[in-house]
């Protein structure tokens, strides 16, 4: 369906918006297998290799007053820590490494997707959807370790009226399990959204007309990813830690 | 013709789906408003709630994210 809407307005649009998320190996050829190196995983690449770059090579030094790259990780390091022990509490510290390289990961890789003809890896549902349900099931599975079978009161509150008790607890098991979809479509989707908007965008460019309205509509959108990209990666984490709070202290 | 006519209510659909992320607009309006009308009333309070801010707005939003999911299955899986 995709070829046929982009074959019939080929005057109008010469590429289709959805192109940019195809999925391509490097190295020609077009069956992908599991090994096969694409444009996904190069980016997924260089999303670690920029965290790497950040994080290791920038502390090297361990400088008592920081250079540039110094203070930006630190400045990473302790949002996410803060984040950490304010919404999932001192016990949740414990699980901080996890957050913080799930917010690092989606971070790099939204902005890195930001680049011009640059592949958003966290755009694609397949790619949010893994990172979602490992925090679902790390989150679940932590929870009947720390607490046994009481962690099913989690959907049990006790502190409202008896009669309402069924059927809130109807209600948190659906919004507990639709959690992983939810968690992994906002991102995926509003990274999806806001590059195919920026693509449309620019196909109006070609029409000389409304070519300066385009570009300029282009480029606050762009203004408005960069905000989206970094508020994404932070409301993923921190629906994390508001999942492992949810585990760690299942009773309201 | 019977396929044109699944395409056409494809389409339709997918339009129409588009009309739910009216309501997450609203709804992540709402949660933004409030906390600053709260914010502004006492804001040394209001550093301390930007994270339950960004919750809510989550929360919110996901529901418009789903109309969004079914206006793109709509449009290319259907």
């Amino acid at each position: 369906m995709a070829e046929n809407t982009a074959d019939q307005s080929e005057s109008a649009l010469s590429f289709h918006p959805m192109d940019q998320f195809i999925v391509k190996p490097l190295f020609g050829g077009d069956t992908i297998h599991w090994y096969t190196p694409t444009n996904v995983t190069l980016w997924m690449f260089l999303a670690i290799a920029g965290i790497s770059a950040l994080l290791v090579l920038g502390t090297r030094g361990r400088a008592m007053v920081p250079t540039r790259v110094q203070s930006v990780a630190e400045l990473a390091y302790g949002f996410v820590y803060k984040m950490v022990e304010d919404v999932a509490g001192k016990d949740g510290v414990k699980y901080f490494p996890y957050i913080m390289t799930l917010f690092m990961f989606i971070v790099f890789s939204n902005f890195l997707g930001l680049i011009p003809t640059a592949f958003t890896t966290t755009s694609h549902i397949a790619v949010t959807a893994v990172m979602a349900m490992a925090v679902f099931l790390t989150v679940t599975i932590l929870g009947f370790v720390l607490h046994g079978v009481s962690f099913i009161k989690l959907f049990w509150i006790s502190s409202a009226p008896l009669v309402l008790r069924p059927i809130l607890a109807l209600i948190e098991v659906i919004s507990y399990f639709v959690r992983p979809l939810s968690h992994s479509i906002r991102l995926a989707g509003n990274m999806m959204a806001g590059h195919a908007v920026i693509k449309v965008f620019a196909a109006f460019a070609a029409i000389t007309a409304i070519a300066p309205l385009s570009i300029a509509a282009i480029t606050a959108i762009y203004a408005l990813e960069v905000l989206v990209s970094f508020i994404q990666a932070y409301v993923f984490a921190i629906l994390t830690c508001v999942y492992l709070k949810d585990a760690l202290h299942p009773h309201h | 013709m019977e396929g044109d006519i699944v395409q056409m209510g494809a389409y339709i659909g997918a339009g129409l789906a588009c009309t739910g992320m009216g309501g997450a607009a609203v709804g992540v309006g709402h949660v933004v408003g409030n906390f600053l009308s709260g914010a502004l009333r006492n804001p040394s309070a209001a550093g301390g709630q930007t994270a339950t801010m960004f919750i809510g707005i989550a929360f919110a939003e996901a529901l418009g994210i789903f109309s969004f999911l079914v206006a793109l299955l709509l449009m290319f899986a259907v």
